[in-house]
């Protein structure tokens, strides 16, 4: 039997856009005409005035380490505890989840606030997703 | 809506609780509400109000031989049997229906006839949560606490203590599943599930169910048990997703539904005899006592820390002993409000004297909705 997957994200016509930026090395954001909010999981409108005219923009792939649990048990699949699940804060506003590479996952090695930059992880020929590493500098 | 017009006069949860390899999912709702059913003193054909969640009204309601003229399936996690109170109030106001059953129930450990929970990997939490290992509410519902303890400066030890001081009032519930007093270092020494949480800080899983029946309270009346009434109540959702909560500081839903009731039912803090909030984890009891605005954050650890939640203390809370001790299916909040009518009947195990005031505040998902209801016993 094959080694359980690591769950693996469906791309709809709305996000399509971000999957292809983390494919290309972007992490995409969208930020509305009208009102100039920026916001996170993607849609073709506002979440907050409901205008249609939004654009897609690069971010700069900075934030801080908002929150985050190390998951003991159970693990999902292809993932080896104990691991990381984090909320990072981006710079532009909007927070996501994701993980935390190239840093032991222990209490004292994981700082609130920690700077973090984006790291790209190859999942397959489709689909890379964004990580987060401690900013250098 | 307007306060004490309608009233709980059955309630009853599944003959046993726990692990229940004899019953499937479906017919552990037959079993809470066939026991509400008679704690009312009603017949089946009573009954022309119907809500549940998760298995649909239209599943229990051929299961048990209901024609209801009024149905309601909202299902929004484990607090949906608040709303269901909520929406039955307003539906037995309006006159859509008499007589309201409202049925959970939860195969959560044996898991027999209870369909798994699935994330399509082309939902919004499919693509933007699970694919960095969320697995279960343990990985997802403490991601907000450490960001919460900085904030206010909440300690390891006080988290601990929410765990302690709900397994006191469990000492004193025979039907609670664990009832050995524990300490805070027992709790910190249990095994670590997901940092900062352990073992004793995540709810139980078992089997079981409750059932509640609401009417008029001009009709309650002529029931054989004290009528428990529908004071205040409030609702709201947030996200389905954990990460996309507006804050980890507070939860928004909670800060909706609770100061929603609270208006309704025209009470202050001071007012509240007796207290439930959902405790799926340890975090929870102190989300509940600030974003209901019972004391500032910064003082919700504290509080529990120093005991003014456990027995004998000036605001019981959790007396059943709570998700992490009593029994967690689940979906929980239909045994918090259980426990409530039965601190409004007189007949808790752990009964607070004289109360006459009960606050019952439930979550859904991972702090993804949120219901309240004030009960009283005096119209």
């Amino acid at each position: 039997m094959a080694e359980p997957q690591r769950a693996r994200p469906k791309p709809t016509p709305e996000t399509q856009h971000f999957w292809d930026g983390t494919k290309a090395g972007e992490l995409r954001l969208q930020r509305c005409d009208a009102c100039a909010h920026v916001y996170f999981p993607p849609r073709p409108f506002c979440p907050s005035c409901a205008s249609r005219k939004v654009s897609i923009f690069k971010a700069s792939g900075k934030g801080f380490l908002y929150s985050y649990v190390i998951n003991h048990r159970p693990a999902a699949p292809g993932f080896t505890p104990p691991y990381a699940i984090a909320v990072v804060e981006l710079a532009e506003g909007p927070r996501m989840m994701s993980n935390i590479i190239d840093c032991p996952q222990t209490p004292e090695a994981l700082e609130l606030d920690m700077k973090l930059e984006v790291a790209y992880q190859k999942l397959d020929d489709a689909i890379t997703l964004p990580v987060f590493r401690p900013a250098k500098g | 809506m307007r306060r004490n017009q309608v009233a709980v006069v059955g309630a009853a949860e599944t003959a046993e609780l726990g692990v229940i390899p004899t019953m499937s999912q479906l017919q552990l709702h037959a079993d809470a509400a066939l026991n509400a059913i008679a704690d009312a003193g009603l017949k089946l054909s009573d009954i022309d109000g119907f809500a549940t969640a998760v298995e649909t009204p239209q599943q229990v309601c051929h299961y048990l031989g209901i024609k209801p003229t009024w149905v309601d399936g909202t299902s929004v996690g484990g607090c949906s049997f608040m709303l269901h109170v909520r929406h039955a109030a307003a539906a037995i106001e309006a006159g859509l229906c008499k007589t309201v059953l409202i049925t959970h129930a939860e195969s959560g450990k044996s898991m027999i006839g209870k369909q798994p929970r699935f994330t399509a990997p082309d939902s919004l939490n499919g693509q933007f949560e699970a694919p960095f290992g969320v697995y279960g509410p343990p990985s997802m519902f403490p991601i907000p606490v450490l960001r919460f303890m900085k904030t206010y400066g909440i300690t390891h030890e006080q988290l601990a203590t929410v765990a302690v001081v709900q397994r006191e009032w469990a000492t004193k519930n025979p039907r609670a599943m664990m009832k050995e007093p524990i300490t805070v270092a027992d709790v910190l020494n249990s095994r670590m599930i997901a940092y900062p949480f352990r073992l004793l800080q995540c709810c139980l899983v078992t089997d079981g169910g409750g059932a509640l029946i609401l009417t008029s309270a001009d009709r309650a009346r002529d029931f054989p048990r004290k009528p428990v009434y529908i004071m205040g109540t409030g609702e709201s959702v947030e996200t389905p997703m954990v990460s996309q909560m507006e804050t980890f500081n507070s939860s928004r839903a909670f800060k909706v539904a609770g100061p929603l009731a609270f208006k309704e039912a025209g009470i202050a803090h001071g007012d509240v005899d007796h207290l439930m909030i959902y405790d799926a984890f340890a975090h929870l009891p102190l989300f509940g006592l600030g974003d209901l605005g019972f004391m500032p954050y910064e003082e919700t650890g504290r509080f529990i820390a120093d005991g003014n939640t456990r027995p004998g203390g000036k605001l019981p809370l959790n007396t059943n002993g709570g998700g992490l001790s009593y029994m967690h299916s689940g979906m929980y909040g239909m045994y918090a409000l259980q426990e409530s009518v039965r601190q409004m009947r007189g007949i808790a195990p752990a009964q607070v004297p004289n109360a006459r005031i009960s606050v019952c505040h439930g979550v859904g998902g991972m702090f993804a909705a949120s219901g309240t209801i004030v009960f009283t016993n005096e119209r």
